[in-house]
C-alpha cells in the first residue's frame, strides 16, 4: 500500500475540494426499506428455526397430519399469489400515472389481503376449538407464533395500505407517495416469499408425518 | 361493589402499593437522593428558563451531533447505575463469607447482578457507540446528517425509554434475577411470576427497535451519503468499522426481538416454547440468545477498533499502516461473528463434534484481530508519537485487550471451558475484552473528539489521573477473578463459606474502588475543562492536527456540518487537503436544505414505555389505549409531508466568516504554525 | 417555500425499479405452476418415498422464491448500485446459518441431553 502522501504533495495538480453547486444527496428510503425487510427475514428465520426444532415435540397431543387443511391453505396460497400481482398491477399504474388505477389495484390487493386473513383466523378458531391451541405444545406453539406472525405482518400491511390509499386521495401520485408505494409493494411480495417458505415448511411437511 | 373492583383490576392490573419496596433501606436512600438530585435539577432548569431551549434544540433535534451527545449522557448517567451495582456487588463480596452473610440477601443481590449487566450492555455500552457513530460518521464522510433524521430521533428516545423503565424497576416492582440473558426456566412464568423478568422483556424489545433502526439509518448513510470521490476504500477505517458494527446490527438484534417475543409468549399466553413439559425446549432460547449476543459483541468493539485506528495514525502523524488489510480483517470479523456462538455454552451437551467446530471458528476469528494489532503497532513505529490522554487510553487498551483476548482463546478449548465455564475467570474475561477495549476506547475517543463537539480541549492533568485510576483499579479488581476463577469460584454467588478466598475479593474491592475515584477524576475533568474552556479552547477545529475531514469543519460545526460538500480524492482527505493548500472560500455560499425537528420521536417513545409499562403490571386496559395511540400517533405522523426546510444563505455566510475570522486571526500565531506543519 | 416543498416532493420521480405487465405475468404463472406441483404432490401422494417429496417441494419453494425475487421485487445486481444484491446474499447467508446452525446444535443437544425424548 504504502503512503502516497509524499506523492501527492510533489504533484503540481491542482485538487478540486469542494462542491460548489447545489448537492442533491440520493434518497436512501428504498435501500433503507430493504434492509428493514432484511431484519425482517432474520426474525422469520429465528422463528423457521424455532419451528424446526420443535416440529415434533407433541407432547402426546396432534400433529400437523392431525390438523392441516391442505385445501384451505391453497385457497388462502392462492389469495396471497393474486394479492401479489394485483399490487402488480396497481404499480404499473402508478407507472403510468394514472392515480384512480392504482387506487383501484391497491383497493382489490388490499381486499384479497383481508380475505387471506379472514381464512386465516378461521383456521386458528377452529384449531383453538380442537383443543389444539399453542398452550397445548412446543410444536403448536412454534406453529402458531410463526404462522401467526406472518398474519400480523398482512394485517399491518393492510392497515399501511388503508392509510396510502387515503394518502394517495389527499396529494395524488407525489414523488413521497411514489417512494411509499414502493416501499409497500416490497413489503407486500415480501410477505409472499415468507408465506412460500411457511407452506411448504409448515403445511406441506408437517401434513406427511 | 364487584364492578368497580373488576374495574380497577383492569385499569391497574396487578400494580398496588406493595410495589413500592418500603422495605429495602438501600432503596429507600436511593429513591431520596434520586427525588433531590433530580429535583434540584428540574428546579434549576426551571429557574434558568432553560426548558424551551432544551425542547428546541436538543429533545425534539433530529441533527445526529445533538443526538449523538444526547446518547453519550445516556451511557455516563446509565454507567452511573451500572457501576454503582458493581460496587454494591464488590463491597457485599469482600464481606460475605463464613458467619456474616453480607448486607444484601440473595433476593436483592441476584436483581443487582441482572441490572448490572444488563445496564452495562444495553444502556452504557451501547448508546456510547450508537452515540460516537452518530456523532462522527456524518463528518467523517462529508455528509450532513445521517439518511433519516427522524428515525434518528426516535431511536434516541426509544433506546431512553428502555433505560428508564429499568430505572423504573428499582422503585416500583423489583428486575429480573436471572443474569443478563434471562436463560428460561428460571425466567418462565412458573420460576420468575413477578414482574422482573417483564421489566426485562419490555425494556430491551423496546430499546431494541431503536436500536434496529439506528443499524438500518446508519448503513443507509455510510452507502448512499458519502462526498464525491469518497469510493469505499477510501473511507476512513473508523466509518468502515461503524458500517460493519451496524451491518451486524441489522443481522443479529432481529434475532433477540424473536427469542424475547418467544419468551414473551410463554409468560402472558402460556406458550410453550422453553417450557419443561409440554414439548418445550429451554435450550433453543440459549441457542438462539446466543446467535444475537456474539455478534453484540462485535457490535460493541468493531467501532471503538474504529477509533483506535484514527487515534493511531493522528498521534503517530503518520498516515496508518495496512489500511486494506484492516478493512478484510473487519469485513472478515463481521461474517465469521455469527458462527461462533455456541462457545457461550459448550457445556450445555451438544457434543465433542458441535464443541470442536465451534471451538475452532472461536480461535480463528481472534486472528483478524491480531492483524488489527499488529497493524496499529507498525502505524506506531516509527512515528512521532505524542502521547496525549487518547494516546494513554490507546496504549492501556492494547495491553489489557491482549490478555482478555488471551484468556478468550484459552476459553475457546472445550475441555478447558468445562473447566472454566461460569467461574470468575469468565468474568474476569469479557469484563478484560470489554473495559479494555470498550471503555477504555470511548474515554479516548470522549477526549480525541471532545474538543470537536464543545470547542475546548478536556483537561490533559485530570485525563491522566482519571487513566491511572482506571487502568490500575482494573488490574486490581480482576485479575484477582482470574485466580479465584482457576480455583474454582462460581459466579453469581453471594457468599462464600472458603475464608481463604476472601482476601482475593478484598483485593478486587480495591480495585472497584480505585476505578471510582477514576470516574470521579473524569468528572473533575469536565468540570476543570469547562470552567478553563478559554484557555483550552480550539479555535481552528483542528486541535491534533488531524486526517479525516470531521476536523475541517469549526469547533463545534455548524448545524448543517459543511458549507459545500468536500470532494475526495484519497484517503485521510483533509490531510490531503491540507497538504495541497486548499483555501476556505469567502463567498458562493448556498442556502442549504436541512430537515425540521421534530417532536414525534419522544412521543412515540414516550408512549411506548407507557404501554410496555402497561404490559409488565397487566394493566390490560391502559396497554390497549397506549398501543391505539401508538399506531395512531404514528399513522398522523405519516400525514406530516413538511419536514423539511431551507437555512438562509445569510445564516449560512455568518457562520462561515465567523469561523474564517478566527483562522485569519491565528495566522500569525506560534500556535497556527505548527497546526500548517505537515509530516509524513 | 412550498415551491420548495414541491421540488422536493417530485424530484425523485424516476426513482425505483421499473415493472413490466410480461414481467408480472411470467412471474406470476411459473409461481402458480410452482404452486400447484408440491400442494399436488403432498396432497396426491405421488412419492411413496416422504424424503423424496421433501426435497423435491423444498426445492421448488426455493425456485420460486427466486421467482419472486426477480419478477416481483426485481432484484437484479445493479439497484442501489449492488447493495440491494450483496444485502440479500448476506441475509440468505445468515438465514441459512441460523436455520442449519440451530438444527445441527438443537439435534445434537436433544440426543444428547433429551435421550428418552428423542423424536427424530
Amino acid at each position: 500500500m504504502g503512503s502516497s502522501i509524499a506523492a501527492s504533495a510533489a504533484q503540481p495538480a491542482k485538487f478540486e475540494f469542494l462542491v460548489r453547486e447545489e448537492e442533491h444527496v440520493a434518497n436512501g428510503t428504498l435501500l433503507g426499506f430493504w434492509l428493514y425487510l432484511m431484519s425482517d427475514c432474520l426474525i422469520f428465520a429465528a422463528l423457521f428455526a424455532t419451528y424446526g426444532v420443535l416440529s415434533q415435540s407433541y407432547a402426546g397431543g396432534p400433529t400437523g397430519a392431525d390438523l392441516f387443511d391442505l385445501p384451505l391453505v391453497a385457497l388462502n396460497t392462492s389469495f396471497l399469489l393474486v394479492s401479489s400481482i394485483t399490487y402488480g398491477f396497481a404499480m404499473l399504474q402508478m407507472q403510468q400515472g394514472k392515480l384512480s388505477g392504482t387506487m383501484l389495484w391497491l383497493g382489490i390487493t388490499g381486499i384479497l389481503g383481508v380475505g387471506f386473513l379472514g381464512l386465516e383466523i378461521y383456521e386458528f378458531y377452529h384449531l383453538i376449538q380442537l383443543d389444539a391451541g399453542p398452550q397445548t405444545s412446543g410444536f403448536l406453539s412454534a406453529f402458531f407464533a410463526l404462522v401467526g406472525t406472518h398474519g400480523l405482518h398482512v394485517v399491518f400491511g393492510i392497515l399501511w395500505l388503508v392509510i396510502l390509499l387515503v394518502q394517495l386521495r389527499m396529494y395524488g401520485l407525489t414523488g413521497a407517495n411514489r417512494r411509499r408505494l414502493f416501499c409497500l409493494s416490497m413489503f407486500w411480495h415480501f410477505l409472499d416469499v415468507v408465506w412460500i417458505g411457511v407452506f411448504t415448511i409448515v403445511y406441506l411437511m408437517g401434513s406427511m408425518s | 361493589m364487584t364492578e368497580q373492583f373488576d374495574l380497577a383490576k383492569l385499569v391497574f392490573g396487578r400494580l398496588t402499593w406493595d410495589a413500592i419496596p418500603l422495605h429495602d433501606p438501600i432503596l429507600i436512600a436511593t429513591f431520596a437522593m434520586v427525588v433531590i438530585g433530580g429535583g434540584s435539577l428540574v428546579a434549576a432548569l426551571t429557574h434558568y428558563k432553560v426548558w424551551g431551549y432544551l425542547w428546541q434544540e436538543w429533545i425534539t433535534s433530529i441533527d445526529h451531533k445533538r443526538i449523538g451527545v444526547m446518547y453519550m449522557i445516556l451511557g455516563f448517567v446509565m454507567l452511573m447505575r451500572g457501576f454503582s451495582d458493581a460496587i454494591l456487588m464488590r463491597v457485599h463480596q469482600a464481606f460475605a463469607f463464613g458467619d456474616s452473610a453480607g448486607f444484601l440477601p440473595p433476593d436483592h443481590y441476584d436483581q443487582i447482578f441482572t441490572a448490572h449487566g444488563v445496564i452495562m450492555i444495553f444502556f452504557v455500552a451501547m448508546p456510547f457507540v450508537v452515540g460516537l457513530m452518530n456523532y462522527i460518521v456524518p463528518l467523517q464522510i462529508g455528509a450532513r446528517d445521517v439518511a433519516f433524521p427522524f428515525l434518528n430521533n426516535l431511536s434516541f428516545w426509544m433506546t431512553a425509554a428502555g433505560a428508564g423503565l429499568v430505572m423504573v424497576s428499582l422503585f416500583i416492582g423489583q428486575f429480573a434475577k436471572t443474569g443478563w440473558l434471562a436463560y428460561p426456566p428460571l425466567s418462565g412464568i412458573l420460576q420468575s411470576p413477578g414482574v422482573g423478568v417483564d421489566y426485562y422483556i419490555w425494556a430491551l424489545q423496546i430499546a431494541g427497535v431503536g436500536t434496529l433502526l439506528s443499524g438500518i439509518n446508519l448503513v443507509v448513510t455510510i452507502v448512499k451519503m458519502r462526498a464525491p470521490g469518497m469510493n469505499m476504500m477510501k473511507m476512513p477505517v473508523f466509518v468502515w468499522t461503524s458500517l460493519c458494527a451496524n451491518v451486524l446490527i441489522v443481522a443479529a438484534f432481529p434475532v433477540l426481538t424473536a427469542v424475547m417475543g418467544m419468551l414473551t409468549l410463554d409468560r402472558y399466553l402460556d406458550f410453550n416454547f422453553f417450557t419443561n413439559d409440554l414439548g418445550g425446549n429451554a435450550m433453543m432460547y440459549v441457542n438462539l440468545i446466543w446467535i444475537w449476543g456474539h455478534p453484540e459483541v462485535y457490535i460493541l468493539i468493531l467501532p471503538l477498533f474504529g477509533v483506535f485506528s484514527e487515534i493511531v495514525a493522528t498521534y503517530s502523524r503518520k498516515r496508518l499502516f495496512g489500511y486494506s488489510s484492516m478493512i478484510y480483517a473487519t469485513v472478515v470479523i463481521t461474517v465469521l461473528a455469527y458462527m461462533v456462538w455456541l462457545h457461550h455454552f459448550f457445556t450445555m451437551g451438544s457434543g465433542a463434534t458441535v464443541n470442536s467446530f465451534f471451538g475452532i471458528a472461536t480461535m480463528i476469528i481472534s486472528i483478524p484481530t491480531g492483524a488489527k494489532l499488529f497493524n496499529w503497532l507498525f502505524t506506531m513505529y516509527r512515528g512521532r508519537i505524542q502521547f496525549d490522554v487518547p494516546m494513554l487510553w490507546t496504549i492501556g487498551f492494547m495491553i489489557t485487550f491482549i490478555i482478555g483476548g488471551m484468556t478468550g482463546v484459552l476459553l475457546a478449548v472445550p475441555p478447558v471451558d468445562f473447566v472454566l465455564h461460569n467461574s470468575l475467570f469468565l468474568i474476569a474475561h469479557f469484563h478484560n475484552v470489554i473495559i479494555g477495549g470498550v471503555v477504555f476506547g470511548t474515554f479516548a475517543a470522549v477526549t480525541y473528539w471532545y474538543p470537536k463537539v464543545t470547542g475546548y480541549r478536556l483537561d490533559p492533568f485530570w485525563g491522566k489521573a482519571s487513566f491511572w485510576c482506571w487502568f490500575i483499579g482494573f488490574y486490581l479488581a480482576f485479575m484477582p477473578l482470574y485466580l479465584l476463577g482457576f480455583m474454582g469460584v462460581t459466579r453469581r454467588m453471594s457468599r462464600f463459606d472458603d475464608p481463604s478466598l476472601q482476601i482475593w475479593f478484598q483485593v478486587a474491592l480495591c480495585g472497584a474502588l480505585l476505578v471510582a475515584l477514576g470516574i470521579l477524576c473524569f468528572i473533575i475533568q469536565l468540570y476543570v475543562s469547562y470552567k478553563n474552556r478559554v484557555a483550552l479552547s480550539d479555535k481552528t477545529g483542528d486541535p491534533w492536527n488531524g486526517r479525516t475531514l470531521e476536523w475541517s469543519t469549526s469547533s463545534p460545526p455548524p448545524q448543517y456540518n459543511f458549507a459545500f460538500t468536500p470532494r475526495v480524492h484519497d484517503i485521510d482527505a483533509w490531510w490531503q487537503m491540507k497538504a495541497n493548500g486548499f483555501v476556505r472560500p469567502t463567498d458562493g455560499f448556498m442556502p442549504i436544505h436541512m430537515p425540521k425537528n421534530t417532536a414525534a420521536g419522544i412521543v412515540l417513545a414516550g408512549i411506548s414505555g407507557a404501554f410496555g409499562f402497561a404490559m409488565i403490571w397487566h394493566m390490560w386496559l391502559v396497554a390497549g389505549l397506549a398501543f391505539v395511540a401508538l399506531l395512531a400517533a404514528i399513522i398522523i405522523h405519516t400525514f406530516n409531508y413538511n419536514r423539511e426546510y431551507y437555512i438562509p444563505v445569510e445564516e449560512v455566510e455568518k457562520a462561515e466568516t465567523k469561523f474564517l475570522a478566527k483562522q485569519v486571526e491565528l495566522a500569525d500565531t506560534k500556535f497556527a504554525a505548527k497546526q500548517t506543519e505537515v509530516i509524513i | 417555500m412550498s415551491e420548495q416543498n414541491q421540488h422536493s416532493l417530485d424530484h425523485h420521480k424516476e426513482e425505483g425499479p421499473h415493472s413490466t405487465f410480461s414481467g408480472y405475468m411470467i412471474g406470476f404463472i411459473a409461481s402458480v405452476i410452482l404452486t400447484v406441483i408440491p400442494f399436488s404432490l403432498v396432497m396426491t401422494d405421488v412419492f411413496s418415498s416422504q424424503n423424496m417429496t421433501i426435497v423435491i417441494i423444498l426445492s421448488l419453494a426455493l425456485v420460486q422464491i427466486v421467482v419472486h425475487m426477480i419478477y416481483f421485487l426485481h432484484m437484479n445486481f445493479h439497484s442501489e448500485g449492488g447493495w440491494n444484491m450483496l444485502s440479500l446474499i448476506f441475509t440468505l447467508l445468515l438465514v441459512f446459518i441460523t436455520l442449519a446452525g440451530s438444527l445441527w446444535v438443537m439435534y445434537h443437544m436433544n440426543v444428547n441431553m433429551m435421550p428418552g425424548m428423542m423424536d427424530n
